[in-house]
């Protein structure tokens, strides 16, 4: 999984029939110091989190696929929590 | 997934029998400023995407969900035209 910043949403009509409903959100995957790090991708969100927060994303097929319920569903990344803290030990 | 702007398609007679019957486009994926983001890549249309049109397109085995039960041999594929996409900053 990635940390990200969700950066903005996706509006498309016309998709693959297991999508329908699905929310589509662009995440800008985050550094350890939360830079940007990476192109912008665009996952399907699980647990509504909105603009500017920090989520959690996974980055595998199936594991996105039963973040919205669909197992068939043709999606690569989902977001799958709203990340509250990160706390990274300096001394390690 | 990813966005991308159609810029082609390719035309292939002679290809794997899970291949037949799909439309292949190539893609310039495409940041949210709509610049270009790395290499163009072939990919499997299940939506009815064209030339000019902003799609997103999504990697892996996955690509190939659409088409099942055939399992088609495919690492990429367009699963939605886009209508419009909003980024704050």
């Amino acid at each position: 999984m990635q940390i990200a910043r969700v950066v903005g949403n996706v509006v498309a009509t016309q998709k693959n029939a297991p999508l329908e409903g699905a929310k589509l959100m662009l995440v800008q995957p985050l550094g350890a110091d939360g830079s940007p790090r990476g192109s912008v991708l665009l996952a399907v969100d699980g647990v509504g989190a909105g603009v500017h927060e920090r989520v959690l994303v996974v980055l595998e097929g199936r594991a996105a696929g039963e973040a919205i319920g669909k197992r068939l569903a043709a999606v690569d990344a989902a977001i799958v929590g709203i990340v509250d803290a990160v706390d990274i030990s300096g001394d390690l | 997934m990813q966005l991308a702007r159609v810029i082609g398609d390719v035309v292939a007679t002679r290809k794997d029998a899970s291949l037949l019957g799909l439309k292949l486009l190539v893609l310039q994926p495409m940041g949210p400023d709509g610049s270009p983001a790395g290499r163009p890549i072939v990919a499997a249309d299940s939506v009815g995407a064209g030339v000019g049109e902003a799609v997103f397109f999504v990697r892996g085995k996955e690509a190939s969900f659409p088409f099942l039960p055939i399992e088609a041999a495919v690492d990429a594929g367009v699963v939605g035209i886009v209508d419009d996409w909003h980024v704050e900053a």
